[in-house]
């Protein structure tokens, strides 16, 4: 998994069958001192609540399609918890 | 596998149902010198680790599953051990 903040909405009327009905959110991935890192991604809400600016974590590949109600529709990345704080341990 | 030390944990209230009552880990990826590669993922913690604790990572999602009994689990790094030591060749 990996962090990551909505930054956007995609809408796409024409769409797989399998993909209909999923909520596509842009998410910008962070490091873990909230910097963006790498390329945004248009991720499936697993959790279906993710709003803008939300702070979340992603997951890839198979996985992905994992985090939506089955049937497992064909997605690479999916939102599977929003993010309420990264308590970071200062050593 | 890889290695990591723990970094931080993720508070999240919402999230997919099995995650729910796990503890998520920010893990700091390092290589085997125990140096950071720069890297870091959140993993679902199955053996208890804290703070600053060199761990072992398990990134797969199959094994993943099978580590947290949850066979539809969307989930891929799990924490699966506590390193004590790491012995490089001399």
């Amino acid at each position: 998994m990996e962090l990551g903040r909505v930054t956007g909405t995609v809408v796409a009327t024409t769409i797989y069958e399998g993909l209909e009905g999923a909520r596509l959110l842009i998410v910008q991935p962070l490091d873990r001192h909230l910097k963006p890192r790498g390329n945004p991604v248009v991720a499936a809400d697993g959790v279906a609540m993710a709003a803008p600016d939300d702070l979340v974590a992603v997951v890839a590949s198979r996985e992905a399609s994992l985090a939506l109600p089955p049937p497992p529709g064909p997605v690479d990345h999916a939102i599977v918890a929003i993010v309420d704080a990264v308590e970071e341990w200062s050593r | 596998m890889k290695i990591g030390r723990v970094a931080g944990t993720v508070v999240a209230t919402i999230c997919s149902s099995a995650l729910e009552g796990r503890r998520l880990l920010f893990v700091d990826l390092l290589d085997p010198t125990g140096k950071p590669t720069g890297s870091d993922l959140i993993a679902v913690d199955s053996v208890g680790a804290g703070a600053g604790e060199l761990v072992l990572i398990l990134d797969e999602g199959n094994g993943a599953r099978q580590v947290l009994q949850a066979p539809d689990a969307p989930v891929r790094a799990v924490v699966v051990g506590i390193v004590d030591e790491i012995e490089m060749n001399g």
